[in-house]
């Protein structure tokens, strides 16, 4: 660990309470202004790598739907493309609908996660409460269709293991129809309210250039003006087929973040429908008998960004080498180039908007204090809500 | 770039590779040793403007694989540096890290877990294994199996119990 | 005097995670949501273990997180109640066996205090009613 001297340096972390993961920042400053920041992550690391190797490749999908709570339609759909990749073969048609359905659910109800928690850093706790009772219709429909609000394994390595009945379909749309009205309220919020424009824009800006040399991915990217997004660059399950715009703002702060989430929302619903629309009869799996010896990427839009799975096979029944590269990994290390010159209290929101699933990685360590100044999570989610508080006089 | 473009430009680096597979369209494997993969991925990252993705470390008995993951995403092509470090009993590879931010923590991850040295890193400092974790023992190496690792880890703190 | 029953009416959670996915500890905080709403019972989720009636713990129990869960197991006040939520906790689940996991973490806690009050929540992840069932079979037991 580095030790500063003479400068104070805060901890942020190692638990909190609406922090779901454990992870440590240590953060210099100089004043008030943050000029350096560490980070350490382990708290998280359950070697599922390791652990993947000694799975069979049908398996496997229930290890890693679990590496991410809200990723986890994403991570198993990209191991099993990286899969069918070796195997040459093609799902067939409705699962790759079904596959899209689930998605782009879970798509909707991480991003309205996201927003509630961003909603409460800065202080405005009705935006929590609402945005985490609009989730809940969308965690209904997945629980009818899968078995689990959360942690689908629904995707197999061939297909789907379970359908959609068509008898769902007309409830599925009229929740659609609900949440649609909901979200659209929630865009005017945003977009109308004069406090949250001077709260978060200018906030936490990633570059262009810096956004690149990071390599991040998802809303962190797109908010900077990197128009990149998996199922229309490569497109997978029944992505080619459908309709919709990929959501990209060009200032890189946290307002440009959090527009690109909200929209994208509502780019989600219009899939959905899409997909519901055009959903084909058939078979919802194709049996595979072996995978042969070779290497396959497979990567899936998450809402956190791409995540990339890379497989390797020796004709075996048990993947040789599994990578999992989940975005955040690439995204949280961004942090360090969005953090640094901003003040102390828009640090939880800066951090918030690069939309950190923290399992994905494992988030960091903790640091030290120095100069008798340890302030707490709590005392810097004081600080960003004082600032909300302070603008909203200055603005109203 | 379109497909044809890149595959013409991946020609200029064609003296440093061993070989280039493509085992469909959109997937092209660039075979090369350690010492190569510097040139080979400043070259993908800089001059064609690829995008970073990650790396992958790979224990093959006989020798290290590092496989450097690019993406070019106008033709949702994969273009990966599959770099074999031929050292099996130190292994080490030039880090990228000077010119690709992104990938500093990765590095540190493969040398936590593999044990892979990576030379002119700025900060190869422990990341993902724990402050106890037992240096030396790389869990992903094949040497260093599941239950081998928890056997070690037994041996070491018999050692700890008898000092 | 008998502190459990104090323990009992309204407890207050302080939330630890070992290494989970996260999946149990956003249907903990889904609790607080509307549509759950565990503070019509009093509970509510506390910043600091030192205010903490009870431990919400979730994940296999790491073996860089496990010292700071017992370090923050032995600044609640005792007695408290340890709720392990979710497969992870209750016996590692799907991550047994792996290089990194210290777990499972209920018997690391026995370790340190054999009289450790502790429930086990089972659900991967266990939905938000099975959690607040839970937690309530377990404070009329007590």
């Amino acid at each position: 660990m580095k030790k500063i001297l003479n400068k104070p340096v805060l901890a942020v972390g190692p638990f909190h309470p609406l922090q779901e993961e454990a992870e440590f920042f240590q953060l210099t400053l100089d004043g008030e202004i943050v000029t350096d920041i560490d980070m350490r992550i382990s708290y998280n690391h359950r070697g599922i790598e390791a652990i993947s190797e000694t799975l069979q490749f049908d398996q496997v999908p229930f290890l890693v739907s679990r590496v991410c709570g809200i990723c986890s339609a994403s991570h198993p759909l990209a191991y099993v493309n990286a899969v069918e990749e070796i195997a040459g073969v093609t799902p067939p048609e409705r699962a790759q609908y079904v596959r899209v359905i689930i998605n782009e659910l879970e798509r909707i109800h991480s991003h309205l996660l996201w927003f509630g928690l961003a909603g409460h850093f800065i202080g405005y706790d009705t935006v929590f409460m609402w945005t985490w009772k609009y989730r809940e219709p969308v965690l209904d429909i997945l629980e009818e269709i899968t078995g689990n609000r959360n942690n689908y394994g629904n995707v197999c390595v061939g297909g789907c293991r379970e359908d959609i009945p068509n008898e769902m379909l007309p409830k599925i749309r009229q929740k659609l129809d609900e949440l649609e009205k909901k979200v659209e309220m929630l865009v005017k919020v945003v977009l109308d309210d004069p406090v949250i424009h001077a709260r978060l824009k200018g906030v936490g800006i990633l570059t262009k250039e810096a956004a690149r040399q990071y390599a991040v991915a998802g809303p962190t990217a797109r908010g900077s003006g990197i128009t990149i997004d998996v199922r229309r660059d490569d497109p997978y399950a029944a992505y080619a087929d459908l309709d919709w715009n990929v959501i990209t703002q060009e200032e890189g702060d946290v307002f440009a973040k959090a527009v690109v989430r909200l929209l994208e929302v509502l780019e989600s619903v219009k899939i959905i429908r899409q997909a519901l629309d055009k959903l084909p009869d058939g078979p919802i799996a194709i049996e595979i008998k072996e995978i042969p010896p070779g290497q396959g990427c497979g990567h899936a839009e998450a809402p956190r960004g791409e995540t990339f799975h890379y497989v390797r096979s020796d004709g075996g029944n048990r993947p040789v080498r599994h990578k999992i590269r989940a975005p955040s990994f690439n995204n949280v290390p961004s942090f360090r180039a969005s953090c640094i010159g901003q003040h102390i209290a828009d640090v939880t929101i800066t951090l918030a908007a690069v939309d950190p699933c923290y399992s994905c990685t494992e988030r960091l360590a903790v640091v030290d204090s120095h100069n008798n100044v340890t302030h707490d999570y709590e005392t810097l989610l004081k600080l960003s809500r004082e600032k909300t508080a302070m603008i909203k006089r200055q603005v109203l | 770039m379109k497909q044809e473009e890149l595959k013409a430009r991946l020609e200029e680096i064609k003296d440093k590779l061993i070989a280039i597979e493509q085992p469909r369209d959109n997937r092209i494997y660039l075979l090369c040793e350690a010492e190569d993969a510097y040139a080979v991925d400043k070259f993908l990252f800089e001059e064609m403007n690829l995008r970073f993705v990650i790396t992958t470390g790979i224990d093959s008995d006989d020798c290290f694989e590092v496989l450097y993951h690019f993406a070019n995403d106008e033709t949702g092509t994969f273009v990966t540096t599959r770099a074999f470090i031929r050292d099996h009993e130190n292994p080490s590879i030039e880090s990228i890290t000077p010119f690709i931010a992104g990938a500093e923590w990765i590095e540190r991850e493969t040398h936590d877990i593999l044990g892979i040295d990576f030379k002119n890193h700025p900060n190869l400092r422990r990341l993902i294994l724990s402050d106890d974790w037992p240096e030396g023992v790389y869990p992903l190496r094949k040497a260093c199996v599941l239950s081998k690792a928890k056997e070690l880890e037994k041996e070491l703190e018999n050692e700890k119990d008898t000092e | 005097m008998n502190w459990i029953r104090w323990l009992k009416k309204s407890p207050w959670v302080f939330h630890v995670n070992t290494g989970a996915c996260n999946n149990c500890d956003i249907e903990i905080v889904d609790c607080l949501a509307p549509k759950h709403d565990i503070e019509r019972f009093g509970i509510k989720l506390v910043g600091t273990p030192r205010h903490a009636d009870a431990l919400l713990v979730t994940g296999v129990g790491t073996r860089q997180a496990v010292p700071r869960l017992l370090e923050i197991y032995r600044q609640v006040p005792k007695p408290c109640v340890v709720f392990l939520i979710g497969a992870c906790a209750t016996g590692t689940g799907i991550f047994a066996g792996g290089y990194h996991v210290a777990g499972p973490v209920d018997e690391i806690l026995k370790k340190e205090d054999p009289n450790a009050i502790i429930a086990y929540v089972p659900g991967c992840p266990p939905k938000p009613e099975a959690m607040i069932s839970g937690i309530i079979k377990t404070l009329s037991t007590l």
